[in-house]
């Protein structure tokens, strides 16, 4: 298992390597660069500006620059937010985005796989269908439809949360962000969950345990096992997504995480802050789909990694 | 009993904890986005400024109401020929960190901002010093500056020539001082809180990027008895829309900005509290003086009276802009802008004479067909207002128009390095409130801001002398005369003139509406 775990890890390096060099040269093919501003530059000052920030160099100069920088772990000065370099930026947001993300994940996971077993027990029952009813409107309802409805009500009209910031971090301004956040992976989750759980009820070893008289929590337990590899694999990529922030969620909830970040870098032209949110996506997702197939070994006795 | 104990005690301090926040004023301050940095010299736009007019005082400052007033100098006099200022420093003028404010903080202050090294993005504002081009060109050095300490209360700036609106650009936030033995010691770290030393109303306690920037009541500031906010809290409000519900719930006692679609139920909601006022905002559309058929200007004019700017203003903009028929806002002091001739028509009347300067041009329907592009960069506003435009063009004169929108860098890197194109929509926000900033935008020389290319011998000329005249009334006049040449021309087409959208609660007191759309909380209280 560490051999493997080490095997994936150093081959992620070339990975990354690959998703770095193309990210570096397609935001440059982008028109328009950091310093194009809607008052105008004047030529001598955009040539100092240019200057500074070595973008004056050929291109290939500035790729090779980038990637000695990126393996001593300098991320570089971002373009447009002057007094911090990205790699702070990252470091100072990306504790919001986590901490929002995993608690989104949380409740993503334990409400989306009760009410898929849930459904699942109780197949073609007014139960089921009603269940399911409400994991289609949510899978289909935007969050920027979800989190605004939730500032009105709870916010606004009961006025029992705050609206917007991060405040002390506490609970209360927690709850609305990571209940909008977790939502629609909810909703994916319940779904997913109820469809592999009826099969794995049908499956012969199920049977078995059934006709053997054991009491129904346990064969549920059972069924389980085999039924979460689907929303397993799912996870991989929702909880990369989760933890690296969602703009739209942040930006509406006033939430300094790195979402906004990967929009902002883009919009400007931040050349090294669009990198350094690729590097931190890629990382994040390259993590989860390991411990994804970590998950699958510990789940699945077929699975074997040596 | 031994149980409840704990339970008062947790209640008591509770309440002393409120009683004591109780006795410090905290504004909290929707300020619809972050800056891009605290460094005066790297920034430009209004969202930095409102934070660093706080922290920061220049020479001279505004006061609630936009004008010009003394700020850390006390007096000013100009020499005969206008080109040699002398300022006087405030004795009491005093950092945060105690230090006494000198002449010499504002020679290093305007020296680092003309070194090429500091590659200021707004250094070209201040070229009317003298020698300031040359040095940002690398062509002298920052010491051979025209702006000396006479002594630690006597600054002088030379300049260049008779610069008639430069106590207006001594107002731009790239003037402001900056503390030189903190900046040298900390270098680019000097805006970090704990770092920063101030001479204005607030000194910098945090800074969350993203969450909120803390401002606190400087103690050593020279007017600091009459401050009344103790405490500022800037939020960076991006989602308006999210920003109207936080000022709602109270949350924000002031917002800057919402969404324009929003303001009928604003206006029904919170009545007072909704404040749009005229600022120096014009939303233009920049014309092709070099292509064909746009080089003519009965095209160019036809064009612009073919656009119904009622309807503009009151359904798509909903009242938060109004008609402009000139390039220079309306509400600089002592200058009238000349009004577009047409301005007097009716719509229908306009919309007749357009058709006839079509048929004259030879195009539109019986001569060759008009096809036009219209360029816009992605924004929901800028979209209904050109496809507007383009019904208007189409059902005036039957032009064949088509609408192109790219992001906000490409627009502009397009427009700046001469792309090809037709009519493209722009703004331009005064630095300054000074006609001159406007009349700038059609000069032949301005290699980036002439969008248009339109170019006119007679009007460089007259904003040319303007530049050298000393006598405002004389000088108002000189400019009206280009503008009205421009304006004749139709250079480029001015549409709207933008007002300044904020939410103040009624709790608020002490703001006004300006032109200047400046704010500086030191003059805002609040009532609890």
């Amino acid at each position: 298992m560490l051999t493997y775990t080490l095997r994936r890890l150093l081959s992620a390096a070339p990975t990354l390597f690959v998703i770095v060099t193309v990210a570096f040269f397609l935001v440059r093919f982008a028109p328009g660069g950091p310093f194009d501003l809607e008052q105008p530059l004047a030529p001598q000052v955009l040539d100092n500006l240019r200057r500074a920030y070595s973008l004056d160099q050929p291109l290939h100069v500035q790729y090779l620059d980038y990637l000695g920088k990126l393996v001593r772990g300098d991320f570089g000065p971002s373009y447009v937010a002057i007094d911090f370099t990205v790699g702070e930026m990252l470091r100072r947001a990306l504790p919001y985005s986590v901490t929002l993300g995993l608690s989104a994940l949380a409740l993503a996971i334990f409400g989306g796989v009760a009410a898929g077993v849930f459904a699942a027990l109780r197949q073609n029952s007014a139960a089921d269908y009603s269940v399911m009813t409400v994991a289609t409107v949510g899978v289909t309802v935007p969050n920027f439809v979800v989190a605004p409805v939730l500032q009105l009500v709870f916010g606004l009209m009961l006025g029992l949360l705050p609206i917007g910031g991060w405040g002390d971090g506490g609970l209360a301004h927690r709850l609305m962000p990571t209940v909008a956040l977790a939502l629609p992976q909810m909703a994916v989750i319940a779904r997913l969950t109820r469809s592999s759980m009826i099969e794995a009820l049908r499956a012969d070893h199920i049977r078995t345990l059934r006709a053997s008289g054991l009491p129904g929590h346990v064969i549920i337990r059972h069924a389980l096992k085999g039924a979460l590899l689907p929303v397993i694999s799912y996870l991989g990529p929702a909880a990369a997504a989760l933890v690296t922030g969602s703009v739209v969620i942040e930006k509406i909830f006033a939430i300094p995480g790195i979402g906004a970040y990967f929009v902002e870098g883009a919009l400007n032209r931040d050349y090294t802050l669009v990198m350094g949110t690729v590097v931190t996506l890629a990382g994040f997702v390259v993590v989860f789909n390991l411990l994804v197939d970590l998950a699958y070994a510990a789940l699945d006795p077929r699975v074997r990694y040596d | 009993m031994s149980r409840i104990r704990p339970f008062l005690c947790a209640v008591a301090a509770l309440f002393a904890l409120t009683t004591l926040a109780q006795a410090e004023t905290v504004y909290h301050r929707g300020n619809a986005g972050d800056p891009k940095t605290l460094d005066a010299h790297q920034t430009s736009i209004d969202v930095e400024a409102n934070i660093l007019w706080d922290l920061l005082e220049g020479l001279v400052a505004y006061d609630a109401a936009g004008k010009v007033v003394p700020g850390a100098a006390e007096s000013w006099t100009m020499s005969q020929d206008g080109t040699v200022y002398t300022f006087k420093l405030r004795a009491d003028g005093k950092w945060s960190n105690g230090d006494p404010v000198k002449a010499s903080d504002f020679v290093f202050s305007f020296r680092r901002i003309m070194d090429p090294q500091t590659a200021a993005k707004y250094a070209s504002l201040h070229y009317p010093i003298r020698n300031a081009e040359k040095i940002n060109k690398y062509e002298m050095k920052p010491e051979e500056l025209g702006v000396k300490a006479v002594d630690d209360l006597t600054l002088e700036i030379a300049l260049e020539r008779p610069t008639p609106y430069f106590l207006e650009l001594l107002t731009h936030q790239t003037a402001l001082p900056m503390h030189q033995a903190s900046v040298e010691k900390f270098g680019k770290d000097f805006v970090r809180p704990g770092n920063f030393v101030s001479n204005g109303a607030y000194s910098l306690a945090e800074n969350v990027p993203g969450d909120h920037i803390k401002v606190v009541k400087n103690p050593h500031y020279w007017d600091a008895a009459n401050v009344k906010v103790d405490v500022v809290m800037f939020y960076p409000t991006e989602d308006n829309a999210a920003a109207v519900r936080r000022f709602m719930a109270r949350e924000l006692d002031t917002n800057y900005q919402f969404p324009i679609d929003q303001l009928p139920f604003l206006k029904e909601k919170l009545g007072g509290q909704v404040k749009t006022s005229p600022y120096l905002a014009i939303e233009y559309y920049a014309i092709n003086n070099k292509k064909e058929p746009f080089s003519d200007p009965r095209v160019r004019r036809a064009l612009a009276m073919a656009i119904d700017r009622d309807f503009l203003a009151d359904k798509i903009w909903s009242g938060a802009a109004v008609p402009a028929y000139s390039l220079v806002p309306p509400g600089i002091n002592g200058y009238t802008p000349a009004e577009a001739e047409f301005a007097a028509l009716s719509q229908l009347d306009r919309e007749d004479e357009a058709k006839k300067l079509i048929e004259e041009a030879g195009y539109g329907p019986g001569g060759k067909p008009l096809k036009i592009e219209i360029r816009y960069n992605t924004n929901d506003a800028h979209k209904k207002v050109a496809t507007a435009i383009a019904d208007m063009w189409k059902q005036v004169f039957g032009a064949e128009v088509t609408l192109l929108n790219t992001d906000i860098k490409t627009h502009y890197a397009h427009l700046q390095n001469r792309g090809d194109f037709d009519v493209a929509r722009a703004g331009w926000v005064g630095d300054y409130a000074d006609a001159q900033n406007f009349l700038y935008l059609g000069v032949t020389g301005n290699a980036v801001g002439n969008y248009s290319q339109f170019s006119n011998a007679k009007f460089d000329e007259l904003v040319k002398t303007s530049d050298a005249t000393l006598d405002p009334a004389e000088r108002a006049k000189i400019m009206a005369e280009a503008e009205a040449i421009l304006l004749a021309e139709m250079g480029l087409i001015p549409i709207l003139n933008r007002t300044s959208l904020h939410l103040v609660s009624d709790k608020v007191k002490g703001w006004a509406d300006n032109v200047r759309n400046v704010h500086r909380s030191r003059y805002i209280s609040i009532e609890r």
